[in-house]
């Protein structure tokens, strides 16, 4: 256990350096969430008069939740093109040489993606206060949003993990990026589920990601729904991705 | 520029073009994604056209244009990266033992991501008007919008460019994706200018030049032959490309002779 935390902070430490001394890699995965928050929040603030849209908030509130979570899925999606880099330049299959316990390689890639998404978190959600969010729910409800997309951000570390460790290459970035966007996008971003209609409706009600945000609504305006539904649909997928990117570190290092 | 120029130039268009339709990675993604986005925000803010003085029938037709915008977006990923793969492949270094010069280079390597800006944009209006679209400026309509997509694909295609030749990397050019999308969001994307109820957004997208290129693409669904909305696109365009392009080189120089 010991070696593969050491393994887990090197890789971290490693990782964490490389993103916060190139502008070129942090900035976009700080940039997209803030860009989709005024997007939505400034440009689409009249979808908040439709009839029918009811929401213990402002429109800034409600798109804040999508855009948290979403946040920390691309926070995700990022740490993933790191591993694809590391591949590219050589650097990963060093350390798959190196490394006594290579599960301690996902680990830390897993930790330095968390780290990187509480940079981006902080500063979306100071942006939303600045533009006049109104957040109802108590600390503990807050606590639970964060929860919420700690294993959402999880959940897509390594999944992009999973893709790198198999693909081996950046040219694989949008198929880390669209199925993550896609998955997001077929949930109520814009209004709430009650409001969409047709083969929308039908596809949210069924996606994971919608009690994820439901939830997450809930929390801050401070009438929690789907709470527990939300953390066991999350808890479930960062399960099975955890398989997945293991599954697919195996397959790199039969490729050594 | 002289006929062996012209001819240097098409071999590296050929290899872009090829090099491109052989890789599903790119190609697939840039005629989906806009596809999955519009289906997703036409049926998610269909509610949109409850709003009074809405200037469309349903989201859909107000919506096709973007995924044309969203193709240009990756035509520049597509550019750039492509740029930066040959300069991390060294493949640059070895184009300059030729006499090729930055903009001859550059011409031949947009030939790619605008074959690609091409495929997409017929893809994107054949799948619109099947889902029950409705184009108002008749076929020539339809034409013109073609014309004016692939002029904003070479817009963005010159950014792109900026983006690799400057980096230098691919991931970087893969990252910088967000940046441009920010363009896309500040301006008259989602809902009309006179629609946008926040002030300072409102100046925003119509100080955006994206909004001019959204709102002559989208003139050509909803309206019909709308004069104004089409010369302030086609100047917009035009400008972004020759400035993207005359930057583009410049950087490309510069990275050519440090090399």
């Amino acid at each position: 256990m010991s070696g593969t935390l050491s393994v887990a902070r090197a890789v971290a430490r490693r990782s964490l350096i490389h993103a916060f001394t190139n502008p070129a890699l942090l900035v976009p995965s700080i940039i997209f969430p803030l860009v989709f928050l005024i997007g939505f929040a400034g440009g689409l603030s009249a979808v908040g008069n439709v009839p029918g849209f009811t929401f213990h908030g402002n429109y800034t509130a409600f798109v804040f939740v999508f855009v948290f979570l979403q946040s920390a899925a691309f926070g995700g999606v990022f740490t993933g093109f790191g591993i694809a880099a590391d591949f590219e330049s050589g650097f990963a299959r060093r350390m798959l040489l190196a490394s006594p316990h290579r599960s301690g390689m996902l680990l830390g890639y897993a930790l330095a993606g968390l780290a990187r998404w509480c940079v981006t978190a902080v500063l979306v959600t100071v942006a939303s206060l600045v533009a006049g969010m109104q957040v109802h729910g108590d600390g503990v409800q807050l606590g639970g949003l964060v929860g919420v997309a700690l294993l959402t951000n999880i959940t897509a570390t390594l999944f992009g993990a999973g893709i790198s460790l198999r693909t081996k290459t950046l040219q694989a970035g949008p198929l880390m990026q669209i199925p993550i966007f896609v998955g997001l996008f077929l949930a109520p971003v814009y209004v709430p589920l009650k409001l969409l209609t047709g083969w929308i409706n039908t596809v949210a009600s069924y996606n994971p990601v919608t009690a994820l945000i439901t939830a997450g609504r809930g929390f801050i305006s401070g009438a929690p729904e789907k709470s527990l539904l939300a953390f066991a649909c999350g808890a479930m997928l960062a399960a099975l991705m955890g398989v997945y990117a293991l599954r697919g570190l195996r397959r790199a290092e039969r490729g050594l | 520029m002289n006929v062996e120029t012209l001819r240097e130039i098409g071999i590296i268009a050929n290899r872009s073009v090829r090099r491109t339709l052989r890789q599903p990675a790119l190609i697939v993604p840039t005629i989906l994604f806009p596809l999955l986005l519009l289906a997703i925000n036409a049926s998610g803010l269909d509610v949109t056209k409850n709003i009074p003085n809405f200037p469309a029938d349903s989201y859909l037709d107000f919506a096709l244009v973007v995924t044309f915008m969203q193709g240009g977006l990756f035509a520049a990923t597509t550019a750039g990266t492509e740029l930066a793969t040959d300069i991390e492949t060294g493949f640059l270094n070895r184009l300059q033992l030729t006499p090729l010069r930055a903009p001859a280079i550059l011409i031949g390597q947009l030939a790619g991501s605008m074959t690609v800006a091409f495929l997409a944009s017929l893809v994107y209006l054949a799948v619109g008007l099947l889902a029950g679209a409705h184009v108002e400026a008749g076929f020539g309509g339809a034409l013109a919008l073609i014309g004016l997509a692939m002029l904003v694909a070479l817009a963005f295609g010159g950014i792109g460019s900026i983006i690799g030749a400057r980096t230098g990397s691919a991931e970087a050019v893969q990252g910088m994706f967000p940046l441009i999308f920010v363009f896309f969001f500040l301006s008259s994307m989602n809902l009309p200018r006179n629609l946008i109820e926040v002030g300072w957004f409102r100046t925003v997208a119509s100080w955006n030049p994206i909004s001019y290129l959204v709102e002559g693409l989208r003139s050509l669904v909803i309206t019909g032959w709308d004069g104004t909305a089409l010369w302030r696109c086609l100047v917009t365009a035009v400008a972004i490309s020759v400035v993207s392009f005359l930057g583009a080189s410049a950087t490309l120089r510069t990275r050519m002779a440090r090399t």
